[in-house]
């Protein structure tokens, strides 16, 4: 890949005969630029998926109520995001009197940053992450878990009574909702028996069924179906999204953390939720299906794969939306610790064991 | 100098600074922030070290979990900044003399004459991943020592939990297994009544 965009800016350059000199003062610092450009190349579609994913759910919400949707901005409605970006773009970014002025902008920039930065380690195809680091898993735990500053600082730096309830309301929720969500990664780096995302992946294409050409059951989900269920909805908990997103909670507490927030600080928060969304769909997607992997033999693998089961896991973020009620805050807690946490634990036993006997399908 | 010794010393005068802060900060909050940016540099000094696992750990368990925690509590004190200095100078001819004595031992150290620091083998940099190598010697070489002190974890866990359990008496339960199990019949009672005339 890189011989060959070196390749054509070679024969760009050289249609105005600029190559040589250029090269001279860029063949240095090559690396730093090629790097960036792989940055750019999975940062912007990224943020197009995002713009596109809010136009998806308000469309997809309106049909499930029986609505239209949004459909006056360009041929059905197609730049109504666009056209949103524009407004939070041109709107004035307010700041209460009383708040901390350095930490309020803080709160947006630490909310996006580690939402992006996961990205990193993320394979989109066979060989194709950013960086293939050995602790690949480990990477994305911290990084998500940093998310949650973002909203803590919001809050706090606001000086308001609902974003700071808010604040409180995701610091407990988000702590508890990372365990459950870090155990039941536990069983899937003891079978994958490593941290490194492409190796997990290339540990669901072994196996009986993959060998027959059914590969799609040969995937983790079905070994580790409840810790499958236990990762999304815990992925659903810690993006705040319904029916879990008492932090926002609009009914009760108007926007939680993003009350005070106008202009492209409110846009930085929805930015950094939608990523997120994005990554709990990927991660899933990655971790318990297979990745680009083809789900049955005749097929070639591909990132065609990996987009179909992220636009999978992202419709089922939206059905969720609009079909359940909202969570009340205990309820939150109990679903957490007394049942996530517990399930987690005693699959972990039981995967140990498995691996054990002389049954092990894991090597 | 190259540019791992340049990075080392951009991450230590980072963490050097941002734990000064800490301590000098006159807003809680913003010492918390400063420790998770100190923590962060030293998380950065031990990937420098080729330590990624213990690094990511690091980020994790502190900035991820125990730092959170700590703002929680830090955000809800009502903080009264002037009560909080008024104890320096008081404490100060205890707290002098115990400083300048860690730092004489940290120097003594870490000067590395007196302890013969330069004789020990340096780290020899695992093949492969180091999350492996620290997994084999956990779990085999120090199995004992590892196990003794999550146990002694999970007593503390587990005091901390008794020790702040009150139970009162108008304290209201949710038993969500018996809510689930309710009938119609245990609610509802559906009764027959002649119509009323005017």
């Amino acid at each position: 890949m890189e011989a060959l965009v070196l390749q054509f800016f070679q024969w760009f350059w050289n249609l105005f005969g600029l190559w040589d000199a250029l090269w001279a003062v860029a063949q240095p610092v090559w690396p730093l630029v090629w790097v960036l450009m792989k940055i750019v190349a999975i940062l912007v579609p990224l943020m197009l998926s995002v713009a596109y994913l809010t136009f998806w759910e308000r469309k997809i919400i309106g049909w499930m109520q029986v609505r239209i949707g949004p459909n006056r901005v360009g041929p059905w409605g197609l730049l109504q995001p666009i056209a949103d970006g524009m407004k939070l773009f041109f709107k004035e970014v307010l700041v209460p009197t009383g708040a901390n002025k350095a930490l309020f902008f803080v709160g947006p920039v630490l909310a996006i940053a580690p939402a992006l930065a996961a990205w990193a380690v993320v394979p989109f195809f066979d060989g194709g992450a950013l960086a293939d680091i050995d602790a690949g898993l480990f990477y994305v735990l911290a990084m998500t878990s940093m998310g949650i500053y973002g909203v803590i600082i919001a809050g706090w730096a606001s000086n308001s009574k609902y974003p700071f309830l808010g604040a409180m309301r995701a610091s407990a929720q988000m702590v508890s909702y990372e365990i459950a969500m870090g155990m039941a990664l536990v069983t899937v780096l003891m079978i994958s028996n490593s941290l490194n995302f492409t190796d997990i992946v290339r540990a669901q294409g072994r196996g009986w069924f993959a060998e027959h050409g059914a590969g799609f059951l040969s995937w983790n989900w079905i070994p580790l179906l409840p810790m499958f269920f236990v990762y999304f909805i815990s992925g659903v908990a810690e993006t705040n999204r319904a029916p879990f997103d008492v932090v926002e909670g609009e009914s009760e507490i108007v926007a939680g953390h993003m009350v005070e927030y106008s202009g492209m600080a409110f846009a930085m928060f929805f930015l950094a939720e939608y990523a997120n969304m994005i990554l709990v769909a990927t991660l899933t997607s990655v971790l318990f299906l297979g990745g680009w992997l083809s789900p049955v033999g005749f097929l070639p693998d591909g990132f065609h794969w990996l987009a179909i089961k992220i636009s999978f896991f992202l419709l089922i973020y939206l059905w969720i939306r609009a079909t359940f009620p909202r969570y009340r805050y205990d309820q939150i807690m109990r679903l957490g610790w007394k049942v996530f946490v517990p399930l987690t634990l005693v699959w972990i036993v039981v995967i140990g064991t498995w691996m054990m006997t002389p049954f092990n399908i894991f090597k | 100098m190259d540019f791992k010794t340049a990075l080392f010393y951009i991450l230590s005068a980072i963490l050097v600074i941002a734990a000064l802060r800490v301590v000098t900060a006159r807003n809680p909050v913003h010492a918390v922030l400063f420790l998770v940016l100190a923590f962060f540099n030293a998380s950065g000094l031990w990937l420098l070290l080729q330590a990624e696992f213990l690094a990511i750990a690091l980020i994790v368990v502190y900035v991820g979990a125990v730092m959170v925690l700590f703002l929680f509590v830090v955000m809800m004190l009502d903080i009264n900044l002037e009560r909080l200095r008024q104890g320096f100078w008081g404490n100060l001819w205890l707290g002098g003399p115990i400083a300048v004595l860690m730092v004489a031992e940290m120097v003594a150290v870490l000067s590395a004459r007196s302890f013969g620091l330069e004789a020990m083998p340096a780290p020899a940099a695992v093949a492969g991943s180091n999350t492996k190598a620290l997994g084999v010697a956990i779990y085999t070489d120090y199995i004992y020592p590892f196990e003794l002190a999550s146990v002694i974890l999970l007593v503390a866990l587990i005091a901390a939990i008794v020790l702040n359990l009150r139970q009162r008496r108008d304290n209201k339960q949710l038993h969500p297994a018996e809510q689930i199990a309710v009938r119609r019949q245990d609610r509802v009672r559906i009764v027959s009544m002649p119509s009323e005339k005017e």
